[in-house]
């Protein structure tokens, strides 16, 4: 299929990318690495009149240490995060996670704040940014705000992004202290978007479970928090009956949906068990 | 209409497009390159992967004004009939096609593959090719292709010379 | 290497051709993207073809309006039903199973009523692939809806709607074999109220889609009265006839060509709507035109494979011998019957008896209409969906009667002293030795290992336990002789042709009929040939798909090429043998008997230093300054070849199955088979056709399956829900083989191209039951979704209905099921 005809902008700095999405109006499409925009506007689901391309905005890509965080570029493309030495060594679940996105060519074009924006439930990265406590640097018409994890993801394909703004950047907490995390994916074959997949990041302090950040893909039209799991491993003994008893909650507050994979019972069982496996996992049991 | 300027298989072409034109569509009808084509239409099946600044990208999902100034490397630029490039010969030798219609985005991917990984288990293979869909061959004979032309390239060429 | 006059040296035979692993001809473009696929012809002035499609499954068409369209800039014509219903005929269905049944009609474009969804409605002409695609939004169609018949178990009952309301129910035909009516059985029902054990179960073979790699494409040139069509297609001789008869296209007027295919699995025998469409607008308007689907076109709108409720019933006695096997069907048609739609189950029907010894036997089946894209041929085309019910029943029958699997089987199967046996079903199996292979196979799985590691998992109830399946088949192959077709009403013969043509130069060019689309009939008739007339490999040029150059043919599938296309080759090289010998004779002044033919020469016997080469002769019959008065100066030859019998092969595929009890997923740790082919002339390309058979039949097992929702929408509409495994995706295979000739050709080859696809389904879903039998599953649907998995096993039941919703990937891409129509759901919110 061909897209339906469009404009199409190539700002090179932020700047001149807020001035192209102010005038592509209402209709308008960012595009970061398009690997899920392209698809949708080939199939013709989605016809925006104006695409701005933020392809060669170069200070939008990277991965720089400010402090206590991770400062990455939103256009830093997931073979990059992959490659990445300050990734590796401050959030290795979010190589983890990407590792797990799509495959290599998609990785080559596709965005880490691309897949954020998107806000796909069944995405890979918005659980683990939300895991993260990650924050979105948004820039604007009226300059630049800073949004959590917990607050950007607001319903299913849609942000706290405003008409206007673009994502510029994402500050994600550098771990401190003995983590261990585990992106635990669950698909039917090897490309696909998880059906249910679990971000866990786990520190371990005198063989007890300190503190469990647990992110959960495509349990309800956003990323989630396993919150009432996170809360009784604070504290727990670092054991595999712990951790099990602890994951019997992990679907607690979920609203999955149902579908060709998965009806949504099933996805409430395979959230408990991808929380047990991640948790174990991370906590190295 | 924009005009969009790159090089493909070392040729400059400088062309008008519409933005919406996809860069396979550029490559297949405004220059000819049918030797990389299109499987599907929501970047699953990989057939159309060529080399975009030499990574493997598939290129049904990138608009041709995106790889403006760009090197691009599609199958028909890596090798030809009495010099073959190590993955086609070995796609040849161990019977890594069938009906070919995904081989040119197969050979493309594994060569970007065995850049990253120059000598990858059967398991790596197999995932590094996750994104490329094959219907005739059930994989194995390109994963063996896949590791011998790795063989090959990492200096067992002497060996073939003198058999040759 | 210097130049060697040794005589001795000079009379070394050739090495023979057959046997040997050839790397394949048809690579060298293929590797190198010089490929001709039917979407890379372009022709001046061609016009661009794209197809408005129905978005709703069953309705009457009240209103088509294509003024927006025709004012698009760049379109040249907007086509609908009705302006084409006076010349556009049916869609042809060549095997009418019985003499009853009852043909709906298939218009190429639907006039008056839709009843699919992706059904064409019209057909926009423009002058780019854009321009055609933009205009489709603007067609506006108006449809009064009716009720869609999705459920064939609620087709067939009396107060259903109907799929059809010009015909009387939603049944196409119901076709019965019963071995003791044809005599080639007991008495079925006797059989049944005589036995000791009836194991009963209703299996769902779900509907799959073939997915080909390179999409359908069709372009037509019209040059004066006559047209040349370029198709995707796997039968560019049957097309011709076809559309020949459809379209009023008289046949000599028409050349159809098959360039380089892209992969068909029966998806691509077939006449296509677009392909008349196509035709037809190339004639009015007198320009070429092209018509490429795109991958969501061609998984909702080219013709879909299986789908059948199988109802199936075995007798045996207390020591496991069985005594009768009874079977019903419901064949799901879809809306129309398309080539050979009918035919599929209707040829299955011989195969549900596998390779055992029942002593009755009845089959019935239904074809059943619904508001479904047509089912037709798709790899394997009926055997697959016998094979799996017997395989599959016959564990279950085990499991009844305690027995170990192979064990039942064993006491059941035919012995290899017992060939050619004659089966209940009629056909007479020609060779093979089912314990050999099967013993072959169980070494290569490692299987008392694999037992030892179950009974392990077992005895400490690991989350993941193991599972091995079996399954010990045979196909008929080598579709088909004639008389065979002709007494089950199909339309048309099954023999084969082949021509040689001698160049002056010594080369050859072999003429085939039997097209090929990715097999690799170029290298294996080389082979063949090099062989047979004793010329090097690299002399053989092999020409076909062209119905100018090969002017006849039944083309490729059934796993017919190399028994039966192979075997007119082999007889047209021995004519050219013969016509040669009489050339041969007169230039050497020698008696014809006292020659012999041997590594491509003639030599007089006891006169050593005479010989002449077959390609000398060539070059002298074409200068035919002297040759003998009473024949042609040519040795050029043709042959047809109609087979007798059918070619049966078989094997023994076992699986080795991981199921993950808490999740449900399954893996496949371990796969390996041993098939019986018949002779093989190329190990690489039968190792090649196994491995891409099994991909298919494990996948179907694992992974695909084209689901409708409620309203008729396919929402397995693209790559994202219907799954094709990849790489990652599918295990190793360890693959061997037994050779038992077939005594039905020359060759000695039964075919291998459905033999992985066939066997290996049930294998894989006897060993994910075998995993978790003890666990209380009976049966678990396909495909083995983990969720299925996982509410066999802690729900009961067989896994159940999955939702139908597709996926949210793309925003819910796949379930809009009109690609090209935009709606305001569609608008997407985010940054990609």
């Amino acid at each position: 299929m061909i897209p339906a005809p469009f404009e199409y902008a190539r700002p090179t700095t932020v700047d001149e990318a807020l001035q192209a999405v102010a005038a592509g109006g209402e209709d308008v499409k960012i595009m970061a690495g398009g690997q899920s925009l392209i698809p949708v506007m080939r199939l013709r689901l989605a016809a925006p009149s104006t695409v701005v391309d933020l392809g060669r905005v170069a200070e939008m890509r990277g991965v720089r240490e400010d402090g206590d965080a991770l400062v990455i570029g939103a256009m830093t493309t997931h073979a990059e995060v992959l490659t990445d030495p300050l990734i590796a060594q401050h959030a290795k679940l979010i190589a983890e996670a990407t590792e797990t996105v799509a495959d290599r060519q998609t990785r080559r074009r596709g965005t880490f704040g691309g897949a954020l924006a998107h806000a796909d439930p069944a995405g890979d990265l918005p659980a683990v940014a939300l895991a993260l406590d990650a924050e979105m640097v948004i820039a604007g018409p009226n300059g630049r705000r800073t949004v959590p994890a917990s607050e950007f993801f607001v319903d299913y394909l849609t942000t706290a992004l405003d008409e206007g703004e673009i994502l510029v950047e994402i500050r994600v907490p550098k771990l401190a202290g003995e983590w261990g995390v585990r992106y635990e994916k669950f698909n039917r074959v090897a490309q696909a978007w998880s059906i249910v997949a679990v971000a866990a990041a786990v520190r371990r302090e005198n063989g007890h479970i300190a503190e469990a950040r647990i992110g959960l893909t495509n349990m309800g039209p956003t990323p989630l928090r396993a919150s009432a799991t996170e809360a009784a491993l604070s504290g727990a003994a670092a054991s595999a009956d712990a951790v099990a008893a602890a994951a019997r909650s992990a679907a607690e507050g979920t609203s999955p949906s149902s579908d060709l994979n998965a009806q949504a019972d099933y996805r409430e069982h395979l959230a408990q068990v991808l929380t047990r496996r991640a948790v174990a996992a991370a906590a190295g049991l | 209409m924009t005009q969009v300027s790159m090089r493909v298989d070392g040729v400059t072409y400088t062309d008008e497009v519409e933005p919406r034109t996809l860069l396979v569509h550029h490559l297949r009808e405004a220059l000819g390159k049918v030797g990389t084509v299109v499987g599907c239409d929501t970047s699953n099946c990989g057939a159309c992967t060529v080399h975009l600044d030499g990574q493997a990208v598939k290129s049904c999902t990138v608009f041709a004004v995106q790889a403006d100034g760009a090197e691009v490397t599609t199958i028909e630029g890596i090798g030809s009939a009495g010099d073959l490039h190590p993955v086609q010969k070995a796609f040849h030798e161990m019977h890594g096609l069938q009906c070919g219609y995904c081989t040119p985005g197969m050979i493309m991917a594994s060569i970007d593959l065995l850049k990253e990984n120059p000598n990858p288990s059967e398991t790596e293979v197999r995932e590094g090719i996750e994104g490329n869909l094959c219907r005739c061959t059930g994989y194995q004979n390109i994963v063996r292709a896949v590791q011998q032309a790795a063989g090959e390239m990492a200096g067992r060429s002497d060996t073939l010379g003198a058999q040759a | 290497m210097t130049v060697t006059e040794d005589p001795a040296a000079a009379e070394v035979a050739p090495e023979r051709e057959i046997g040997k692993a050839r790397r394949r001809k048809e690579d060298a473009r293929l590797i190198t993207g010089r490929t001709t696929w039917t979407d890379n012809m372009v022709l001046p002035g061609m016009l661009h073809l794209a197809v408005v499609r129905s978005p709703v499954a069953h309705g009457k068409i009240t209103n088509v309006d294509v003024s927006a369209a025709l004012e698009a800039p760049g379109v040249v014509a907007v086509y609908t039903g009705r302006d084409l219903a006076d010349e556009q005929g049916s869609i042809p269905c060549a095997w009418p199973v019985t003499a009853d049944m009852v043909n709906p009609g298939h218009p190429s474009i639907a006039v008056e009523e839709v009843n699919h969804v992706g059904e064409a409605v019209a057909v926009i002409v423009a002058r780019s692939r854009s321009a055609a695609a933009d205009a489709i939004e603007l067609v506006d169609v108006d449809y009064d809806l009716l009720p869609p018949v999705l459920d064939m178990e609620q087709a067939v009952k009396g107060e259903a709607d109907l799929c059809h309301d010009h015909i009387e129910s939603n049944t196409a035909y119901h076709f019965v074999f019963d071995a003791g009516e044809a005599g080639t059985g007991g008495d079925t029902e006797q059989a049944f109220a005589d036995a000791d054990v009836v194991v009963s179960r209703r299996f769902v073979n779900q509907r799959l889609i073939p997915a080909f790699m390179e999409p359908r494409s069709v372009v037509v040139q019209p040059q004066g009265d006559n047209f040349t069509m370029w198709s995707a297609t796997q039968i560019p001789h049957v097309l011709r006839v076809m559309l020949a008869m459809v379209t009023g296209v008289p046949e000599h007027k028409l050349r159809v060509v098959a360039p380089d295919v892209g992969g068909g699995f029966g998806g691509k025998l077939q006449v296509n709507p677009e392909e008349v469409i196509a035709l037809l607008i190339a004639r009015r308007l007198g320009k070429p035109v092209k018509w490429t689907e795109t991958r969501s076109e061609s998984l909702m709108a080219a013709h879909h494979g299986r789908d059948q409720i199988q109802y199936i019933d075995v007798a045996s006695d207390r020591e496991g011998n069985v005594k009768g096997l009874r079977v019903r069907i419901l064949a799901d048609m879809g809306a129309y019957l398309r080539l050979i739609t009918p035919g599929v189950p209707a040829l299955g029907a011989f195969m549900f008896p596998g390779i055992y010894k029942f002593p009755a036997y009845r089959f019935e089946c239904d074809g059943i209409f619904t508001n479904k894209v047509p089912t037709d041929a798709y790899r394997g085309a009926g055997r697959p969906e016998a094979t799996f019910a017997v395989e599959r029943i016959m564990d279950e029958l085990a499991v009844e009667l305690g027995m170990d699997p192979l064990e039942l089987r064993r006491k059941n199967w035919i012995q290899a002293q017992e060939f050619p046996f004659t089966t209940v079903a009629g056909l007479e199996y020609d060779s093979g030795d089912y314990d050999a292979a099967t013993q072959q196979a169980l070494e290569l799985l490692g299987y008392q290992e694999l037992r030892e590691e179950q009974r392990r998992r077992r005895e400490s109830n690991d989350p993941v336990q193991l599972g091995i399946g079996f399954s010990t088949f045979t196909e008929m192959c080598g579709l088909a002789p004639s008389r065979v077709l002709g007494s089950l009403s199909y339309g048309a013969g099954g023999w084969e042709t082949a021509s040689i043509r001698m160049l002056p130069t010594g080369k050859v060019e072999v003429v085939t009929g039997s097209t090929p689309h990715g097999q690799g009939h170029e290298t294996a008739w080389s082979q063949l040939v090099a062989d047979q007339l004793g010329v090097p490999f690299e002399d053989v040029e092999v020409l076909h798909g062209d119905t100018a150059v090969s002017h006849k043919g039944m083309d490729t599938y059934g796993s017919r090429s190399l028994v039966v296309g192979g075997t007119a080759v082999v007889k047209a090289a021995d004519k050219v043998i013969e016509k040669a010998r009489k050339v041969a004779a007169h230039l050497l002044e020698a008696n014809e008997d006292d020659l012999e033919f041997s590594a491509g020469k003639f030599t007089v016997r006891g006169t050593p230093g005479t010989a002449l080469s077959i390609q000398e002769i060539a070059l002298a019959v074409f200068a035919a300054h002297n040759y003998p008065e009473d024949i042609e100066p040519s040795i050029d030859a043709d042959a047809t070849f109609d087979p007798v019998n059918f070619s049966f092969p078989h094997g023994t595929h076992v699986c080795a199955m991981e199921v993950d009890t808490e999740t449900g997923f399954v893996k496949i740790r371990k796969y390996a088979c041993v098939d019986d082919v018949g002779t093989i002339v190329n190990p690489l390309i039968v190792e090649g056709q196994v491995h891409g058979g099994l991909a298919q039949g494990i996948a179907q097992a694992l992974y695909e399956e084209a689901v409708y929702d409620a309203d008729g929408n396919l929402t397995t509409g693209t790559f994202v829900d219907y799954l094709v495994p990849s790489a990652a995706d599918l295990p190793h295979f360890d693959t061997g083989n037994t050779v038992h000739v077939a005594p039905g050709n020359p060759i000695g080859a039964k075919g291998v191209g459905e033999a992985g696809c066939i066997a290996s389904t049930p294998a894989v879903v006897n060993a994910a039951l075998d995993a978790v039998r003890h666990l209380g599953v009976r049966d678990i649907r396909m495909p083995l979704t983990p969720e299925r998995v996982w509410r066999a096993i802690h729900q009961g039941g067989d896994g159940g209905d999955r939702a139908t919703a597709g996926t949210n990937a793309y925003g819910g891409a796949s379930t809009e099921s009109t690609a090209g129509v935009s709606t305001p759901a569609s608008s997407l919110g985010g940054d990609l």
